[in-house]
């Protein structure tokens, strides 16, 4: 241990801690902008500095490590004046249309220009007119609000190891973008949205459905439905003044009634269609000679990753589209059929923690009788947004519940919304539909929680079935050159975009470094379902009634013609750079 | 066609010496020869006209060009026998110039007489694409002795003991930066050099790569040797090509003759060398921006710690220093610590290489001892201010260091004086400047370069530096108030506490000693929009002189916008408000009637 | 690869033919200011001279910066036996002066020394 003074007070510290760490554990909040915590520690944006006696210059304290004897003073008079100082210089080349951006309020700079009483007008000078990159159907870059963190480009490059942004230029003309300044649209991204999460300005968002969405619901000749995402309910409530955690599922499904959709279902639903279909899809695979392993295709940012990167292997993914794609094409078939509903007046709405369900729902295959299978898709915050603009009272709701058949769910289908769960949620199907007798234990801990690689290995009727379950680009990559290199034994693997699942999408709600440094949102946010899961009555996908009921009335079984060709979908190789 | 022409000349004064018998004589003795096909003998009936007075008869040989005179008959059997036969050109016979030069080698100049050259000790005299040359300057016999007579840590003692320290800039003690990467453990560490110089006017790198690139290998070898490496990096630019070249010969030289590669010598030590082009970014000389840069990502300085001799290139301890700090390893080491510190000042030892530039004389490469004083190297050395101009002061460390003004012309240069008077040694750049510079232009110029070369990672040194070149210009052209000249000093000192790396940390310099020297002149440019040196464009008047304008019109026909009015024959005046002080009426003013200020 | 032994060897037998030889040296400064200043054409203008009058016993050899640059381009020439004489500003048209002046008929060509300053 190393001991040291921060403000006269003595800290202990393990060796290889940051002034910052060592700062926070003796209840000193040192402020940051550039820094996250196991990404990016840069020591670029200087707001972070403190005096270091004996030091040459303030040092920055997120990449300063402790030494013994050390003494540091995290707020005096000329370490206040430096942070005004770089907030100002900042604020001199901002765009500071603060009332009308999307993050006020919640923007980390603007918040620490207040505690600093910064005066944005003290330098005047050039500004960079940066441009925004409104090119993709999911996201837009604007740089004008950019405070070059680069926390965007830490999360693409080290957690995603996507990296297809980076800096471009240099000094005061340096700016965030692709190489050579390529669009967004013709670079390998793969819209998972980490970039947007990790953004403590409003440089970075989802490019907004809400008003088309509003547009939809007012014109009458259209059948509006809505399907809700599993994740979406354990994150709604953070917009609201709700603990991270918090289910909301109940008020929500209120509000989106009082929003005026026409019926608001349970993309949970789905999700317990897509194990009837992946978990036979598997079992044929493994009974006949099929390749394996089998790899799960619920994630639209994991799909397009493999389609860019790993083309070659395409036939290893699931030809089951995602829950959300066989919400969308039962909505427009099944329902339409069974209601008398003309498909073609149906518009179907998925809210959803995601930004690549944006890209997802642009996809030609995803479609049926020339309509698409998703209209138009709402992350988290667009939800949100919109239902503060309606002037509905999310905390104040009485508890709604969805509307049948497609809002009748098992929570195998919920529990999708972590890392491992659509692994566990198979599982609980495949053991009893193979062994034929009822699970003793539903809970597969070893495919829970936020380890980035998980494996294990079960028995089913006699076969041992080895299991791997990676959530993060990075993760999924270690497992891909695994398969390249004909060293991968598994039989099934269960692979998400984000780190930690769903539930850490990139369109849930934001949540600032101050957050993001201090508390894993992502564990809190997965024992909100898994809580949910446990005391949930009907927990396996095959045992729920409307499951049951769209088979017998309409899909005969699992796989069958019809499910491939509403149900199932095909795969491209897609060019890493085009144009 | 004949192998040999032999002109004999037989203008008047010629024959009148037997110039018909010394042709004779040259007829017989290549027919004596049975050379009639080899070589001809002309008679010229022009006289050659080179004699001029007298001196017998002239006779020149050809292929060489030998010109002989007075030439006698028994003189043109030993020409043949000598010269036609042998090759060898008699001498005696050759015609004198009579001028014996005073200066005949450029190291008998004042501007060589003052220096000692150390670093520069082969370049210029050897040839830097043979190897056998430098070897047979003593090239490799430091590396032989290291490698069979010496432990790793005795080669760092010595080192040590020299006082080396870095030539590159901070001036950090070479010696111990080798023993910090020495004691860290790991499987693998590396030897970079930085050759990426990169500060305006200098190129003591270029030159020792150039004229010497093998002092380079070997210490770099040395250095692997004394810290554990076997993997050695130059981080050259590409701008260098002629340096690029040279040292990949040099390379290739080294390894044919095992003095790179593996078993070095016979010694059973290995290390090889590689070289990484620089794609022409300043802030690739700050040391972890290097390394970032060989590791192939964007040029970004790191922070530090960790230092690079505990996590350096790819994560793994490592040295670099620059070429001139290399290159005077070898010498150190053959002739030992105590021959390095009998140079120099007590905490500066050995030579220093500079770049002289600017309005000075002798512009070009120097070499002296530390603690030479600044007058002697810009009087003794360079020769001076041409044009009977003032000295105004000297810049040294590049767009890193300050200005020295002439009050302080007696400092001895060396690491310390030049801190403690706000420059720094940098790497050597040293441009002098004389009463036709304006500092406030000087400190712009500077500034502007380091605006160009932020790599733009930290806020102070993207943005601060913007904005500080921004109230720069503004004093140049009038438009600043003294308030601004707050704001520039808050912003300097804030830029030199705050940045990330060496490169923002020292931008503010210029600045700061151009403040601290030449204050009145920020002031002149504010308060009286003036520029005491009449640099600075926006603030000049030019304005016609009444008594000396005849009214020739000739100003105002040329003026391209419109500025001057005026009727013939009578003086004529320049509208203020439309001048853009081009200059061009002054330049057509027959008479000097247009005034400057 | 060779041994502490044979590199000494390299540099006796370097230095032994040098003396066997006596040739004259003319080295141009070949350093980035020569040849910005000129010096590529002044070498390739001596080794035509000196191959035209086909003079056996004279090397033209490059060498680094030779130090002044304001000079440049800078000729060093070695007659063996005799000190070094260092002509400045050479130019392609003046350098054949050289050869023919100092090389052949062993007068120094005065024109072109530097100055004392």
């Amino acid at each position: 241990m190393i001991n040291l003074k921060i403000n006269n007070i003595p800290v202990q510290a393990e060796e290889g801690t940051t002034i910052l760490e060592a700062a926070r554990s003796a209840g000193i909040r040192i402020p940051t902008l550039c820094y996250l915590k196991e990404i990016n520690a840069i020591g670029a944006c200087r707001i972070c500095v403190v005096e270091v006696k004996g030091a040459r210059s303030l040092v920055a304290s997120c990449v300063y490590p402790v030494s013994e004897g050390m003494e540091v003073f995290t707020n005096t008079e000329k370490v206040q004046n430096s942070r005004k100082m770089t907030l100002e210089l900042i604020l001199s080349d901002h765009n500071k249309d603060c009332l009308s951006c999307i993050r006020n309020n919640k923007c980390e700079l603007q918040k620490l220009s207040g505690e600093y009483d910064c005066k944005s007008s003290k330098f005047i000078g050039a500004t960079n007119n940066h441009l925004p990159d409104n090119s993709t159907d999911y996201l837009i870059r604007d740089n004008s609000k950019c405070i070059l963190c680069r926390r965007c480009v830490a999360a693409c490059t080290k957690r995603q190891e996507v990296s297809v942004i980076g800096a471009n230029d240099r000094g005061f003309d340096t700016h965030i973008g692709s190489a050579f300044d390529m669009e967004l649209k013709n670079v390998p991204c793969v819209a998972c949205g980490q970039c947007i999460t990790v953004c403590p300005t409003g440089a970075l968002t989802e490019k907004d459905e809400t008003y088309k969405v509003e547009r939809a619901i007012a014109d009458g000749t259209k059948h509006v439905v809505v399907g809700v995402a599993p994740s979406v309910r354990v994150g709604l409530g953070e917009e609201f003044g709700y603990s991270i955690g918090s289910n909301v599922e109940g008020e929500m499904i209120t509000a989106l009634r009082m929003l005026g959709f026409d019926m608001v279902f349970d993309v949970n639903f789905t999700a317990d269609l897509t194990i009837m279909e992946e978990g036979h899809e598997f079992l044929d695979r493994l009974n006949n000679g099929g390749k394996l392993p089998m790899i799960t295709s619920c994630s639209p940012g994991w799909v397009k990753y493999i389609e860019h990167y790993y083309p070659q292997y395409l036939d290893h993914l699931s030809s089951c589209k995602s829950p959300m794609s066989m919400y969308g094409a039962v909505s427009k078939t099944y329902y339409a059929e069974k209601f008398g509903l003309d498909p073609k007046s149906i518009y179907t709405v998925a809210v959803m923690p995601c930004t690549a369900k944006k890209f997802e729902r642009t996809r030609t295959e995803l479609s049926g009788g020339g309509l698409p299978d998703i209209d138009a898709v709402l992350t988290v915050r667009e939800l949100a947004r919109l239902i503060k603009r309606k002037g509905i009272m999310l905390n104040n709701l009485a508890k709604g519940e969805f509307d049948a058949p497609m809002g009748i769910a098992s929570s195998a289908g919920l529990i999708f919304g972590a890392t491992g769960g659509v692994m566990e949620a198979a599982l609980r199907t495949l053991a009893e539909v193979v062994d034929k007798k009822e699970l003793e234990h539903l809970d597969f801990n070893e495919v829970r929680g936020v380890k980035g690689i998980k494996e294990a290995t079960y028995n089913l009727g006699g076969t041992d079935v080895k299991v791997a379950v990676a959530s993060g680009l990075n993760n999924a990559k270690v497992l891909m050159e695994k398969i390249k290199n004909g060293e991968a034994d598994y039989h099934f693997i269960e692979i998400m975009c984000c780190p930690g699942g769903c539930v850490n999408g990139g369109g849930m709600p934001v949540q600032s470094a101050d957050v993001l440094n201090n508390m894993d949102i992502r564990a809190e946010r997965a024992k909100a379902i898994y809580s949910a899961d446990s005391q949930t009555k009907i927990r396996k996908s095959h045992e729920n009634p409307a499951i049951k009921e769209i088979y017998k009335e309409y899909f005969e079984k699992p796989n069958s013609h019809k499910a491939h060709n509403i149900l199932h979908t095909t795969y491209t190789k897609r060019e890493k750079y085009t144009k | 066609m004949y192998r040999a022409n032999i002109l004999v000349c037989c203008g008047a004064e010629c024959t009148a010496n037997n110039a018909i018998q010394v042709y004779n004589t040259f007829e017989e003795q290549i027919k004596a020869y049975k050379l009639e096909k080899d070589v001809k003998v002309l008679k010229t009936s022009e006289c050659l006209e080179l004699c001029g007075n007298n001196e017998g008869v002239v006779v020149i040989v050809y292929p060489e060009g030998a010109y002989y005179v007075g030439v006698k008959p028994e003189d043109a059997k030993e020409i043949v026998s000598q010269h036609i036969i042998k090759g060898k050109i008699v001498k005696r016979l050759l015609k004198k110039e009579k001028e014996e030069a005073e200066v005949k080698s450029i190291e008998e100049t004042n501007f060589f007489k003052k220096q000692k050259r150390v670093a520069l000790k082969n370049s210029g005299l050897i040839d830097p694409e043979n190897i056998d040359e430098y070897i047979a300057r003593d090239g490799y016999q430091a590396l032989g002795k290291v490698l069979t007579e010496m432990k790793p840590q005795d080669v760092i003692d010595l080192i040590k003991e020299s006082g080396l320290r870095g030539r590159g800039g901070g001036g950090f003690p070479t010696g111990l930066k080798w023993e910090f990467a020495k004691k860290s453990q790991s499987d693998k560490k590396y030897v970079c050099c930085n050759a990426d110089e990169g500060d305006p006017g200098a190129f003591m790198d270029r030159s020792v790569l150039e004229g010497d690139p093998h002092v380079l290998l070997e210490a770099m070898t040395i250095a692997a040797y004394s810290i554990g490496s076997d993997q050695g990096y130059i981080y050259v630019r590409a701008e260098y090509p002629v340096a690029v070249k040279r040292l990949n010969i040099a390379i290739e030289q080294s390894r044919k003759y095992g003095l790179l590669g593996k078993n070095i010598l016979n010694t059973g030590f290995n290390f090889d060398i590689d070289i990484r082009l620089g794609a022409g970014a300043f802030v690739c000389g700050e040391e972890t921006a290097l390394m970032t840069s060989i590791e192939g990502k964007r040029g970004e300085p790191r922070p530090r710690p960790p230092f690079p001799a505990v996590k350096g290139l790819f994560g793994k301890p490592t040295i670099l220093n620059n070429v001139e700090t290399y290159a005077n390893i070898p010498p150190i080491i053959l002739f030992g610590a105590k021959w390095f510190s009998s140079m120099g000042t007590e905490k500066s030892k050995g030579t220093k290489v500079f770049a002289l530039g600017g309005k000075i004389k002798n512009t070009g490469l120097v070499e002296i001892p530390m603690g030479t004083t600044l007058k002697d190297v810009i009087y003794d050395i360079g020769g001076g201010i041409p044009d009977g101009k003032k000295f105004k002061a000297a810049q040294t460390g590049g767009p890193s260091g300050g200005c020295i003004p002439a009050s302080l012309i007696d400092i001895k240069i060396d690491y310390d004086n030049l801190v403690s008077i706000g420059s720094m040694m940098g790497s050597g750049g040293l441009i002098v400047m004389d009463e036709d510079n304006c500092m406030v232009d000087i400190a712009k110029f500077f500034l502007e370069f380091t605006v160009d070369e932020s790599c733009g990672k930290c806020t102070p040194c993207r943005i601060g530096n913007k904005r500080m070149y921004e109230i720069l210009d503004k004093i140049t052209k009038g438009k600043a108030k003294m308030e601004d000249l707050d704001k520039l000093e808050e912003l300097a000192l804030y830029i030199k506490e705050n940045s990330l790396c060496g490169l923002g940390q020292t931008a503010p310099n210029p600045i700061l000693s151009t403040l601290r020297y030449f204050k009145d002149e920020y002031i002149a440019h504010i308060k009286e929009k003036r520029c005491p040196a009449g640099v600075c464009k926006q603030l000049l008047r030019y304005t016609i002189l009444e008594d000396k304008c005849i009214g020739c019109t000739r100003c105002a026909r040329n003026c391209p916008t419109n500025a001057i009015s005026g009727e013939v024959k009578k003086p004529h005046f320049i509208d203020q408000e439309k001048c853009i002080k081009c200059g061009v009426c002054m330049k057509e003013c027959k008479f000097q009637a247009i005034e400057r200020k | 690869m060779i041994t502490l032994k044979e590199l000494s060897e390299i540099k006796e037998r370097f230095i032994e033919n040098g003396k066997k030889e006596q040739k004259i040296n003319i080295v141009v400064g070949l350093a980035t200011c020569g040849i910005a200043a000129g010096a590529k054409a002044v070498y390739n203008r001596l080794n035509e001279e000196v191959k035209a009058r086909n003079l056996k016993n004279v090397d033209v050899k490059i060498a680094g910066c030779i130090g002044m640059c304001r000079l440049e381009p800078l000729v060093e020439v070695y007659v063996p036996g005799e000190s070094k004489v260092t002509y400045v500003n050479v130019t392609e048209d003046n350098a054949a002066k050289i050869v023919n002046d100092h090389i052949v008929n062993g007068n120094i060509v005065t024109e072109m020394l530097v100055e004392k300053d």
